[in-house]
């Protein structure tokens, strides 16, 4: 899965950020991701490409429940968030409605990945390559259910054992 | 096991279950209102495109429903939304609707304590993130995503990694005029917006047991501010009285074993805490009262589910009581069986006396989304969950968080102000 990095160089990028709440009335998932990072970045919805990936720092997604936050990103066009962490509601609302796809870094890949950077994730091998800067990082392999519900296709999709 | 533990296993149909531990856990009682109603409405219709038969829900029984986020409907597309809600009740046999302008109505958590809706032993899922604040009551409370609620709708199950659990003691009780809000942003502040990420943050010692059931619903209210996957207190004489008065029957205790495991154990002293805020814009980012930074507040707000139970508005009557307020304050008790008894106990009238507005009950200004938004560079004091940029209305508006008592003592003063200064 190829694209390019928007980075947000900053830990708890929190929903009220990601959609604020004043959208939440808001169903219509092409309109949520016009209001898509607004609370941080109003560029954010003009810059966005169709297979872009959002990298940020620690306890991405904190805050609400809402599953506008990864719709709203999703139908941006964003295939996968890289952070150092994650927030569990956003985590698993990412998964099991597989909107994206929430890949754990290190500090290395956070420090070397820039913004535009194009990268290549691999999650067979749980390998982030950096095209633009010809590097190659480990990420976080999903755990067991994660991985299978993301194989799924979304919990909906998993059957369990 | 501990208390999590044991709720978890029974609801997977296990002896035994460990931190990491993947189960599926049996749902007793699942929430959703009209902001994840809708939501999960769309899910819905998703799997219906998809040829999945949503015909029924696994237990119309266990499910209810509340109108709080947009009520009074902010606008059209709110009060679609309200409609839609209605009718999806009414299509799947949901009885336990609570509409607004109807009788009881209020916000979701507090509903689940006011009306005894969930009981200690309880899985609970909410389609909000302060489904936590139930955990109080001795129950497995947690928040999940539309997708997730929707699965629990039709399958009565969800998945669950079991939660290792950091366990906080407080030693002996608070001192006057501290609130469990107080506790709370220090500990937040402590370990931080993730410090709690993924686990359980369990509450006990001699100050939780001297604790009322309202102050614990406050402490676990704001787990989720440190990323927790439930709050919880285990359940005792005081948890059965509070929800036997409001009419729950058969209640049984589930409690820890005597040799339960927990990951991290933290210690406070209850004489050492004292009135504390969360600056902006994280609720880790605290400071105690006394220094507080000198501003200009516009607003103290007093509401949600976090600062607007009962207690709340008592401690908050006790400082306006004969004062007059200084800056915009405006006061909304969390359901209306809270409004009727401030109103039968004379609260009402101090408030409006003391020159605060008091509105019906709504989650309105405390997410941003109506009923008092902030405008840019406006400064509010508020008994909230959430200071984070643009929470509670413009991104450049800022939210102190603190007790219903500092609110109401800064709503006098005009400043950042310590209520025993005033007492």
């Amino acid at each position: 899965m190829k694209g390019n990095v928007i980075k947000y160089e900053r830990d708890n990028i929190d929903t009220d950020v990601i959609i604020p709440g004043q959208y939440l009335k808001i169903h219509d998932y092409a309109e949520l991701a016009t209001h898509a990072m607004e609370g941080l970045d109003p560029n954010f919805h003009s810059k966005v490409k169709e297979g872009d990936f959002i990298l940020s720092g620690k306890n991405f997604g904190c805050g609400s429940s809402r599953e506008h936050a990864p719709i709203a990103l999703s139908h941006s066009g964003i295939k996968a968030v890289l952070a150092l962490s994650f927030a569990r509601i956003f985590y698993r609302n990412a998964v099991d409605g597989a909107f994206l796809l929430p890949i754990e870094i290190d500090e290395d890949a956070y420090q070397s990945i820039s913004e535009n950077d194009e990268i290549d994730i691999d999650i067979s091998s749980n390998e982030i390559k950096n095209i633009t800067k010809n590097q190659i990082y480990k990420m976080k392999p999903f755990s067991e259910i994660i991985g299978k519900i993301i194989e799924s296709g979304g919990l909906f999709k998993y059957k369990p054992d | 096991m501990n208390i999590v533990e044991k709720i978890l296993a029974r609801a997977a149909g296990k002896d035994q279950v460990s931190p990491d531990d993947v189960i599926f856990a049996n749902i007793d009682k699942v929430m959703l209102h009209d902001v994840s109603g809708p939501g999960v409405i769309k899910v819905f219709d998703k799997l219906k495109n998809q040829g999945i038969n949503v015909d029924k829900l696994w237990d119309p029984s266990k499910v209810w429903v509340a109108e709080d986020h947009f009520v009074p409907s902010a606008d059209i597309i709110s009060a679609e939304n309200i409609v839609k809600l209605q009718n999806f009740t009414k299509n799947y046999g949901i009885e336990k609707h609570f509409k607004y302008g109807m009788g009881q109505y209020g916000i979701c958590h507090t509903l689940s304590h006011e009306e005894a809706l969930v009981l200690p032993g309880d899985v609970y899922v909410g389609g909000d993130s302060h489904t936590n604040t139930t955990g109080a009551l001795g129950a497995f409370a947690c928040g999940l995503g539309h997708t997730d609620i929707a699965y629990v709708l039709l399958k009565g199950k969800i998945w669950f990694k079991v939660p290792e659990t950091f366990y906080f003691t407080l030693n002996g009780k608070l001192p006057d005029h501290v609130m469990a809000k107080d506790l709370i942003l220090k500990i937040i502040g402590d370990i931080g917006t993730d410090g709690g990420a993924y686990r359980t943050m369990q509450f006990g010692g001699s100050g939780i047991d001297e604790m009322t059931v309202e102050s614990r619903l406050t402490l676990c209210n704001m787990t989720t501010e440190a990323g927790a996957k439930n709050g919880i207190v285990e359940p005792d004489q005081k948890v059965v009285d509070y929800l036997t008065n409001r009419g729950a029957t058969n209640i049984s205790l589930v409690n820890g074993d005597a040799d339960a495991e927990y990951a991290k154990i933290y210690e406070y002293e209850g004489s050492e805490i004292e009135p504390i805020i969360a600056k902006p814009f994280s609720p880790a980012n605290i400071t105690v009262v006394r220094e507080a930074p000198n501003v200009d507040l516009d607003k103290s707000y007093i509401g949600s589910c976090t600062g607007a139970k009962y207690e709340d508005l008592e401690a908050v009557a006790k400082i306006l009581k004969g004062r007059k307020v200084k800056i915009r304050t405006e006061i909304l008790p969390a359901a209306i069986s809270i409004y009727k008894r401030a109103m039968e106990n004379g609260l009402l009238k101090i408030f409006l006396d003391a020159g605060a507005t008091v509105g019906p009950p709504t989650c309105g200004a405390c997410c941003g989304a109506h009923m008092g938004v902030l405008a840019k560079d406006e400064i509010c004091i508020s008994t909230t969950n959430r200071n984070f940029p643009g929470r509670m209305g413009h991104v450049d508006s800022q939210t102190y968080l603190s007790s219903p008592l500092v609110a109401a003592a800064s709503a006098v003063t005009g400043k950042i102000t310590d209520p025993r200064d005033l007492i």
